[in-house]
Parts: structure tokens; C-alpha cells; sequence
């Protein structure tokens, strides 16, 4: 937060201070429907974090168990029926560009529901505040704690211990959980606790809990106000029909205290509801005030809607004078005119278009994706080879991949120079020029393949050659084309 | 300039740096406490990195850090684990046959990736990067070999060399007939389309076939063999196939007859282990020429 520089605190140079000091938030708790909802989003995505390492999926003996695993050793990314190799990384692709759509849509839809109700920095530091709350007491009692010049009694000094403690504990399981999605999770818990497991975990759950600690413990909204690119990002993206938190300032204004809004109201004149209980501050995660308007740092998360409603349910007012809004509604209210609500629109009808068309397409290529492919590579140097008695002798590197849970004996054809004869180095055909070569499961096999043809039968400079590769016992093909080039 | 000592900005409230433009003043919008202590830090990271590494060059050394570090060291650390890592397989390429090394695919694997990487290093000067060859340099993709083309003949052949100087190197050579008076001009010119006559060739008009066999019967049979089929004993090569090391045409044969010829291929026994001889055996067999 940038505090408004006083002309007093203006050092003789004239330039002011060099920084601007945080000031501290103590959000108040807060119950209410977007309270519930954020509890319920952070069980979920807690759940799912940490727990999602455990769950099993049976691939068949000797394939790894784990239901979600990134296999870096031997490149491939488990995610329960789907098994991707490093070539396929274009799913990420494609997943991505879901994502993000998927972001825009939220945000023209309803606002920042990203920053408010699931981006871990948001999940982290709500439970990190839970934990300060729980242990130092809710708003006033943190501020007068922190404010306090007392010499540190002992329940002061354990409750700091206790906080820190509980903080670092959680930071712990964060980077905890985060190398369980790289090695077989029960193993790695076993060998994390009995102090078995490799280097690299400890210096990963370090890394984690560290920036955990100290992102959700203390740089809390600074991450979001500083640090992320994408307040910036949803502040382009929005337009006028999406709905945001805010303040309808049509009802709102002219604030007034409860008692003089009656007395003013039983005069007939015309009073807003807000009665300036600063309630909706008090809330806030990131310290701003929403009746303000729109700004930067307001994450969206909802909370002062909570607090408003309870506010304006003691006084007997209705509910939602902060609440899911735009501008175009306000101002129709003024008109006396009824709220109209758009959410399908040109934008969110073409976002929804965009997610389904890419999600479509990959669920598309993912269930009719060959488990059974073939990559030829010629020879550059030699590109083509004279043989003693005059024929023509090319070399490939043929890269078979199968990519099932099952050996297959694969059989290669080629077609293309006339009277070819084809031999795969180190493999004795049982067929002649007809190798046949058995691939182990979910692994690559690196062949090198002669292709031989007469010059007489083969006069031009390239002729194109097929290589066909069929599994002979359950007839899957794949093909692959190249050139056979004379010398 | 202004004088901006108590110049605020009546729509924010904020102070302003008393930069104008155009009417259009510029807000005194400091940088957060995080952000400025974040970057004295990476000074002193900076300050700490010079001390603890190795990192400002004197006149003929450099700083060395507190550590005495280098990445020198840490390449030959990673080096030395390497071959610990590669140890067994390399003991397994070092105590297989041959024969064996080509059957089984792991070692045929290893052996060809080894191979290949040696072959870069060593051979690729004379016989290019994919051992395609040169005038003078055997192409080692295609059948036609000087001194054999099997697994152990090919070992061999890296081991004690062509004319090396090594004790069990392969010894004979292509004489010169004509620097040495044992040919002259127009009985080599006669031989010469005589040797292409072997292969196919065209010959030149007026060429006496009968007198070139006999002058090849006479000086050329004893290494070429009967009908030049060559002698693989001697690195003699055959001259009724389509390759050619020197050329094919006159003008070739007849310097080849002339002036000799004698190749050297060194010696690799003593510069390369046993097991990355063995290896390269099997890369240069593999390569499609092999027998």
C-alpha cells in the first residue's frame, strides 16, 4: 500500500522517502455466503493438493501405481488413464491455452473469481490468517497486540512460537506434497521421514516451505498489489457487462449514522443505507475500501459482502448493498429502470466457443492417438553409399515408439526403389527384407536401417520411400516417409 | 522546474516529484520496503559472490574465492562419475567377443553410441564425420574393403594400422613403375586401360588388350591376383568392382601406376583402450559395410 506522502516527511533533497513502509492489514472474520464458499474452495484445493499424490491407479505390474505423476528420470507425466511422453508436451499446450481462456471467461463473467476465490496465493495466506486468528484473536486484539510497547510476557511469547510454528508446519507440507507428484508417493513419505530420500526432495520441500512462509505469512497482499502481472491483465480484460464487487453507490449514498437515516427518512427525504460502519474495510484482505470504487489491489474476493449484509440485516436494510455489480445497473437504477444482467454475450459466448473447440480437439487427438509410431532419419553423411558391385545403398535411423503397456513384435516393409532389399543392423531376419524387431513396452527402439537397390532399376536422383511398421499380432500400423537418394 | 517542496496533486492527494510536462505533473509514487531491501540484498549477494568465488581477473591469474572453486574441477569430478557410471557396461563391451557384442542389443547399442563418439574424435578427419571417406581415405559404408571387412579383421585393422610402423601393422604397398624405371610410359598407358578393361570401363581407341594382360600378368598379378579379383592380405585392392579409392578414370590409374601408392592408417593399440577399439569395431562394421 502507498502511503499518501505528508510535504512534512519530505527530506531536504526534496525527492520524499526513497520507500514506502507496508501498512499492515488485520482483516476481521467474517461469516456469510462468500465465506462459506472460500472455505469450501480452500478444502477442496487443499484437499486435492495434498492428497491427490496418494491416490493409486493400477497400470500393470511394473508400471508406476500413482494415479498423477511427473516421471522425470524417465520422462513421462502419469495423469490416471493417460500416459504423455516428452513429444506429446503439446497437450500442455493446448491445456494452457484452456486455462487462460478459461480465466478470461471467469473474469467477463463474474470479476477476478481467480484472485478471489482459488489462486493459491489467495488459499495460502486466507489460511495463514485463520491461523494468526485463531491464535491472536481477531482484529482489534492483533492491532493492540502489535501496538502494545509492553515488555513480551510469556503468553505472548508462546502464542508468536505457537503462530510461527503452526505457519512453518503448513509451509512444510506445501513443499511436502509438491515432491510427492515426482516420485511414487508412499516410498518417498517413508524414505522423507526415516531421512532416506534423495538430496534433491529436501532442497525442493526447503524451497517451498520457505517462499510458502514467506509469501502467505507476510508478503500476503503485496503478491497480488506488486508482484503478479495479473490484476494488471484482468483489469484489460474486463468490460462493462462483467460483473465485480461493488459498492452501488445509487443506495449508498449519502452515508449517514442509523439513528439520523430514520429521523431523516421519517422526514421523507431521501437517505442512502450506508451508515459508515467501516465494517467492509475492517474485512478486507488487502486493506482498501470498495466504496472507492474499482481498484487494483481488490482481489474480489467477496468478504465485504458478507460483512455489508450483516451490517444492513441488524439495521433492517436490504441486503447487497455491495454486492456482484457493474456500472450499467447503477446507473439504470438511477433511471428508476430495472437491472439487466448479461452474461451471454458476444465475449463469453466466443471464450466458450474457444475452450470447447481446443478442449474438443485435444480430447480428440488424446482417444485416437496411436500407441504405435515410427520416426525415419537418412543418413546425412553419407547421404547415399556405392556398393562394390554398383547398387545403391541408403542407411536410415529408424525410432520405433510404442508407447502401450505390452511388448509388440513389430514388422518393417518399405516400398518405393524397385527390387529394394532391406536389412536392419544387429537384427537376423527370420523373413528376409522383412525385419522384424520386438519393441518393449512404453519405450523407444533406435534402429539402424540398410535399404539396398540396384542403379540399373533406380536411375533417378531421389525416389520417395515408404516405411510401413505393422505389430503382427494385433495389426496396428504406422508409417513414415523419406527419400532414397543415389550417390 | 517547479519548486516541489509542497507541491501536491489536488485530484490524489499524493505529493508530486515536480517533473512537468505539458501541464501534466508527475506523482511521487514510492517503491515498496520489500522491493528496496530485495535489491540492497542482491548488492550484497553480489559482494559475498566475489568473495566466495572465483571471479575478478588480475593481471595474470584471477581472484580464486574463498573455496579455491573452479568449474574446471567440478567437470572433471562429473567426468570421473561418469566413467564410475559407465563402468560395468564398459567392463561388459571390454570381455565380450565381438560376435557376441553385435547379437546382444544393449551391448550393440552402447557399442555404436561409444563408437560413434570416437569415431568423431579420431577417425573423422581422414574419413569424414560418417565415415563417407575421401580420395585416398576408404569410404567405410560400402562393402569393398583393403584389409577385410569381418568384425576381427576391421579390430585388427584399428588396432595395428596400414603402414604404421607398428610391429603387427599391415604391410604392402602399390610400387612405383614408372618413377622406378620398371614400366615405361606406353606399356603403362596400355596397363592402365587393361585395369579398366576389368572393371567395364571404355578404353582407349587402339588399346592392344593382349599386351596389357601380359604386362599385368607380368608386374601386377602377384599382389592384384589372377584377373585383379586383389588380395586382402596384402591391402591389394580389386579392380573389377565399382570403387575406386584414387579414381577410375586414365589419368588416375596411370599416376596410380606410376608413382605408387601407400596410404597410412595409424595405429590405435596403446592410444585407445581395448574396450573403445573393440567398440569402434563394431561401429565401423555397423555403419552397413561390414561382412
Amino acid at each position: 500500500m502507498n502511503k499518501t506522502v505528508n510535504p512534512k516527511d519530505l527530506t531536504s533533497d526534496g525527492d520524499g522517502p526513497l520507500y514506502a513502509a507496508r501498512k499492515k492489514v488485520y482483516p476481521q472474520s467474517v461469516s456469510g455466503t462468500f465465506r462459506r464458499i472460500k472455505w469450501g474452495l480452500m478444502a477442496v484445493c487443499l484437499g486435492v493438493y495434498y492428497f491427490l499424490p496418494f491416490v493409486r491407479w493400477n497400470r500393470g505390474l511394473g508400471a508406476p501405481s500413482q494415479a498423477v505423476l511427473i516421471d522425470l528420470p524417465n520422462s513421462r507425466f502419469y495423469f490416471f488413464f493417460i500416459e504423455l511422453w516428452p513429444q506429446e508436451v503439446y497437450y500442455f499446450t493446448g491445456l494452457l491455452i484452456v486455462a487462460a481462456v478459461a480465466l478470461f471467461l471467469m473474469n467477463s463473467v463474474g470479476g477476478r473469481i481467480w484472485c478471489g476465490y482459488l489462486c493459491p496465493q489467495t488459499v495460502w495466506t486466507d489460511l495463514f490468517y485463520a491461523v494468526e486468528r485463531l491464535i491472536e484473536g481477531d482484529r482489534r486484539e492483533r492491532m493492540k497486540k502489535d501496538k502494545s510497547s509492553d515488555p513480551l510476557k510469556l503468553e505472548r511469547i508462546s502464542e508468536i512460537v505457537l503462530k510461527h510454528s503452526i505457519w512453518l508446519m503448513i509451509a512444510w507440507w506445501t513443499g511436502g506434497a509438491w515432491v510427492l507428484y515426482f516420485n511414487d508417493a508412499p516410498t518417498l513419505v517413508k524414505e522423507l521421514v526415516t531421512f532416506q530420500a534423495p538430496m534433491i526432495a529436501y532442497i525442493w520441500i526447503g524451497i517451498l516451505t520457505a517462499t510458502t512462509y514467506l509469501l502467505a505469512g507476510y508478503m500476503r497482499e503485496q503478491v497480488c498489489t506488486y508482484m503478479c502481472p495479473w490484476p494488471r491483465i484482468q483489469a484489460a480484460l474486463t468490460d462493462e457487462w462483467a460483473l465485480n464487487v461493488t459498492y452501488r453507490y445509487d443506495r449508498g449514498e449519502k452515508r449517514t449514522s442509523v439513528k439520523k437515516a430514520a429521523e431523516l427518512r421519517a422526514l421523507g427525504e431521501q437517505v442512502g443505507d450506508c451508515v459508515d460502519c467501516y465494517q467492509c474495510v475492517a474485512v478486507c484482505p488487502t486493506g482498501i475500501d470498495i466504496r472507492n470504487g474499482p481498484q487494483m489491489e481488490c482481489i474480489q474476493c467477496g468478504l465485504c459482502i458478507d460483512a455489508c449484509d450483516n451490517v444492513m440485516t441488524k439495521i433492517g436494510r436490504p441486503k447487497r448493498l455491495i454486492g456482484y455489480d457493474n456500472d450499467i445497473n447503477i446507473h439504470r437504477r438511477q433511471e428508476g429502470k430495472a437491472p439487466i444482467y448479461r452474461i451471454v454475450r458476444a465475449r463469453t459466448v466466443v471464450y466458450s466457443a474457444i475452450i470447447a473447440a481446443i478442449g474438443g480437439f485435444m480430447v480428440y487427438t488424446l482417444a485416437t492417438r496411436s500407441l504405435l509410431d515410427v520416426n525415419v532419419l537418412h543418413d546425412r553423411n553419407p547421404v547415399a553409399v556405392k556398393l562394390s558391385d554398383g547398387s545403391i545403398r541408403n542407411a536410415y535411423t529408424v525410432r520405433l515408439l510404442n508407447k502401450s503397456g505390452y511388448d509388440r513384435v513389430i514388422a518393417i516393409d518399405a516400398e518405393g526403389p524397385v527390387n529394394l532389399a532391406m536389412h536392419v543392423v544387429g537384427a537376423d531376419s527370420v523373413t528376409p527384407d522383412r525385419p522384424m524387431i520386438v519393441i518393449p513396452r512404453d519405450t523407444t527402439s533406435e534402429l539402424r536401417l540398410l535399404v539396398t537397390a540396384p542403379a540399373e532399376n533406380n536411375p533417378e536422383k531421389s525416389i520417395p520411400v515408404r516405411f510401413h511398421v505393422m505389430d503382427i499380432g494385433l495389426g496396428v500400423a504406422a508409417s513414415a516417409t523419406d527419400n532414397f537418394v543415389a550417390p | 522546474m517547479t519548486d516541489h517542496h509542497s507541491d501536491i496533486d489536488s485530484v490524489s492527494g499524493k505529493s508530486t516529484t515536480g517533473h512537468e510536462w505539458d501541464g501534466i505533473k508527475e506523482l511521487n509514487t514510492p517503491l515498496p520496503r520489500w522491493w528496496v531491501i530485495t535489491f540492497y540484498l542482491t548488492i550484497v549477494w553480489a559482494i559475498a559472490y566475489w568473495v566466495v568465488y572465483p571471479a575478478w581477473p588480475l593481471i595474470s591469474s584471477n581472484t580464486t574465492g574463498m573455496f579455491g572453486y573452479s568449474s574446471r574441477a567440478d567437470v572433471a569430478v562429473e567426468l570421473a562419475n561418469l566413467e564410475k557410471i559407465r563402468g560395468d557396461k564398459m567392463a561388459a563391451l571390454g570381455t565380450a567377443s565381438l560376435a557376441d557384442i553385435e547379437k546382444d542389443p544393449a551391448l550393440l547399442a552402447l557399442a555404436r553410441a561409444k563408437g560413434k563418439t570416437v569415431f568423431g574424435d579420431n577417425c573423422a578427419p581422414c574419413h569424414g564425420s560418417g565415415g563417407a571417406g575421401a580420395k585416398g581415405y576408404p569410404n567405410l559404408n560400402d562393402d569393398d574393403w583393403l584389409w577385410g571387412g569381418t568384425l576381427d579383421q576391421i579390430m585388427q585393422t584399428i588396432q595395428f594400422g596400414a603402414r604404421s610402423g607398428h610391429a603387427k601393422t599391415h604391410e604392402g604397398q602399390m610400387l612405383a613403375f614408372g618413377k622406378d624405371g620398371v614400366l615405361k610410359p606406353d606399356e603403362i598407358v596400355t596397363v592402365a586401360n587393361y585395369v579398366r578393361s576389368l572393371s567395364g570401363l571404355s578404353t582407349r581407341t587402339g588399346f592392344d588388350a593382349a599386351k596389357g594382360e601380359k604386362i599385368f600378368a607380368e608386374n601386377c598379378v602377384a599382389c592384384h591376383g589372377d584377373g585383379g579379383k586383389g588380395n586382402q592380405d596384402m591391402g591389394a585392392p580389386n579392380l573389377t568392382d565399382k570403387i575406386w579409392l584414387y579414381g577410375s578414370d586414365e589419368a588416375a590409374l596411370i599416376e596410380t601406376i606410376s608413382q605408387g601408392r601407400a596410404g597410412v592408417m595409424p595405429a590405435w593399440e596403446g592410444r585407445l583402450d581395448p574396450a573403445t577399439i573393440k567398440a569402434m569395431a563394431v561401429y565401423v562394421h555397423s555403419l552397413g559395410g561390414g561382412k
